[in-house]
């Protein structure tokens, strides 16, 4: 490098700010929730498999597990809620593993805009879509005789803390998404995350009726804690304030590890 | 004279592979440098370090004065990249697409709007625009994704094998578009598998194999360093054609012949043309074509790295080859 260079005549800020960086995801949370004009078959995903689930669980389950299909979704709804939440947090991940197979991650990497922001674009966008699938699944389930004890504020309570979940768990679907090779692999490991989680929980059986080894695990299982607060706040019953901060403390404990490992990743890739 | 890009010692390993061992690059402010190399040189590797996206394991990289590490923001906001592969959105129509970019960049609303329909006009899409571009093809991708890498303006633009997979028409329209931005002052860095392209567009050219630039130049240059020119004579009767090879070969040293009655051989003296030209009169051989020429660039890749370019389908060249 030995001859003398002359800088090209534009100063650039090398400084994001944190209000560009807003803007920047606010800009891509668009770009992700935008493309469902276009496909409006991803509104259909979004909102076929959460009803699918409210009623199958319902009306087969119902009668065996609570007396009557009516007693059950009582039990149930607030669980098939946190299950589908979980599930969704997969579609966090399978956005960013396409991203990043064609190319749009390296497109947007180059740019001068805050690192985060493709991340966090995708997280706020999949808000959105998440509170899509409760609202639409909350609102079923009151058709079908689901009874809101908890009132406005349990039910504003409960969306807060289920997203509040779903967010943090999202970062750990986000890890996947940034280690696995093809979108398909973020599906079959998501599954294999999630599906268990949820079903060894309270979610939708009461713990007591496991055997002593998996009842331990339930007890403490986050999944458990989630879905038990769901349900106080909806329906107005049963312990609240111990499963709610049990599930913010693990929503807290999820962030505190995976923030980190996802971010150490990302820049990984450089 | 002032540099836009300037790399030394490049090195960039991924675990076992050495994609890059130690690259020096500099493109001149306003001109275009090809960067030529097979398939896994090193090109995108290279790119991908001076586009700030992948960090050297050593050496050093500046673009428009600033340092792709320690400064990788301010070459952000100059360059612009268009990688090996579209990388559209394909969700979103083209028209979002470079409005996305253009609201990244932090253009106002309506700015941002105009620059998008402005850019698809350009790029002939404007009646594709409102289209996902999922529905668009090979070169229509490769057209949005060269616009979005344009949306920023940028001083300096990364094109990595821009025109791989495109037919020869969108090929010389994407040559066009090249030549209309260093026309404007960009600075280009362009990687090609095609010697043709780099001989077409570059004003300097790398040739890199191994993750290691075996030879630089402009591609006359080039040319001349490795071999200079070629002769061809092509005897008017078929019967000849034995005879004029040997000719040639005593004169201009070892020939080949062609199945379609051409003799080629390689000379770096220029006074053997007009010696070639007097055996040939003296012994009576009419000639129907009888041409010096400079090496082409794949003949120059060839003679560097003992391997060619790309594979071809047998051409010319290798059925002389099998000839000889
Ligand atoms: N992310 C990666 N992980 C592992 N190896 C890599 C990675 N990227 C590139 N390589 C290896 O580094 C070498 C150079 O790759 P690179 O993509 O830079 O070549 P290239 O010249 O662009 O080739 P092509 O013409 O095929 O695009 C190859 O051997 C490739 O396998
Ligand atoms: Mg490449």
């Amino acid at each position: 490098m030995s001859t003398v260079t002359v800088t090209v005549d534009v100063t650039p800020a090398a400084k994001i700010r944190p209000w560009d960086g807003l803007q920047q995801t606010c800009t891509l949370a668009w770009r992700n929730l935008v493309q469902i004009k276009h496909n409006p078959m991803e509104l259909m995903d979004l909102s076929v498999q959460p009803i699918m689930f409210v009623l199958l669980f319902t009306y087969v389950f119902g009668g065996q597990m609570a007396g009557s299909p009516d007693a059950y979704l009582q039990y149930a709804l607030p669980g098939i809620i946190v299950q589908n939440a979980l599930f969704a947090t997969m579609n966090t991940a399978m956005g960013l593993n396409i991203d990043l197979t064609k190319g749009v991650l390296d497109r947007l990497r180059s740019l001068p805009i805050a690192r985060s922001a493709p991340l966090m674009g995708r997280v706020v966008a999949d808000l959105g879509k998440q509170l899509w699938s409760l609202l639409l699944m909350l609102g079923l389930g009151m058709l079908m005789g689901f009874d809101v004890d908890g009132g406005v504020p349990g039910v504003l309570g409960a969306a807060g803390l289920l997203l509040a979940f779903a967010v943090a768990m999202s970062w750990m679907t986000l890890l996947i998404g940034m280690l696995v090779s093809e979108p398909e692999k973020v599906m079959t490991f998501g599954f294999v995350l999630v599906m268990p989680l949820t079903f060894t929980s309270s979610a939708f059986v009461r713990a007591d009726t496991m055997p002593g080894w998996l009842r331990a695990w339930a007890d403490v299982n986050p999944v458990t804690r989630l879905a038990d607060a769901v349900r106080g706040l909806m329906t107005g019953s049963g312990a609240v304030a111990g499963p709610v901060m049990w599930s913010l403390l693990w929503a807290a404990g999820i962030a505190v590890v995976f923030v980190p490992l996802v971010m150490r990743a990302y820049r990984a890739r450089s | 004279m002032s540099y836009a890009i300037q790399a030394e010692g490049l090195v960039k390993s991924f675990k076992e592979t050495t994609a890059l061992a130690g690259v020096d690059l500099a493109a001149r402010s306003g001109t275009v440098l090809g960067v030529l190399g097979p398939n896994g040189a090193g090109k995108t590797t290279a790119v991908r370090v001076l586009a700030t996206l992948l960090r050297p394991d050593a050496g050093r990289a500046l673009v428009g004065g600033h340092d792709v590490v320690r400064e990788a923001g301010a070459v952000r906001a100059l360059v612009g990249l268009t990688g090996q592969y579209a990388a559209v959105d394909e969700m979103l129509t083209g028209h979002e697409n470079l409005l996305l970019i253009a609201r990244l960049l932090g253009l106002p609303r309506r700015e941002a709007r105009a620059r998008a329909t402005r850019l698809l006009e350009e790029f002939r899409l404007a009646d594709a625009g409102g289209r996902a571009a999922k529905t668009y093809s090979g070169g229509m991708r490769r057209r949005l994704d060269l616009a979005a890498s344009l949306v920023g303006r940028p001083r300096v633009l990364f094109l990595d094998e821009p025109t791989t997979g495109l037919d020869p028409h969108s090929r010389n329209e994407l040559w066009d578009i090249v030549r209309g931005l260093v026309g404007d002052g960009t600075t280009v860095l362009l990687t090609t598998q095609y010697l043709e392209e780099a001989d077409q567009l570059a004003d300097d050219i790398a040739v890199i194999d191994r993750g290691r630039v075996i030879a630089e130049g402009t591609p006359d240059g080039l040319k001349e360093q490795v071999g200079g020119q070629v002769l061809q004579v092509r005897p008017m009767a078929a019967q000849q054609l034995e005879k004029v090879h040997a000719m040639v070969s005593a004169v201009a040293g070892p020939a080949t012949k062609t199945e379609s009655g051409l003799v080629t051989a390689p000379v770096n003296d220029p006074e053997l043309m007009p010696a070639v030209v007097r055996r040939l009169d003296e012994a009576g051989v009419r000639v129907s074509e009888l041409t010096l020429r400079r090496s082409s660039l794949d003949e120059v890749f060839l003679s560097l790295t003992g391997h060619r370019a790309v594979e071809e389908t047998t051409t010319d060249e290798d059925k002389t080859e099998a000839l000889v």
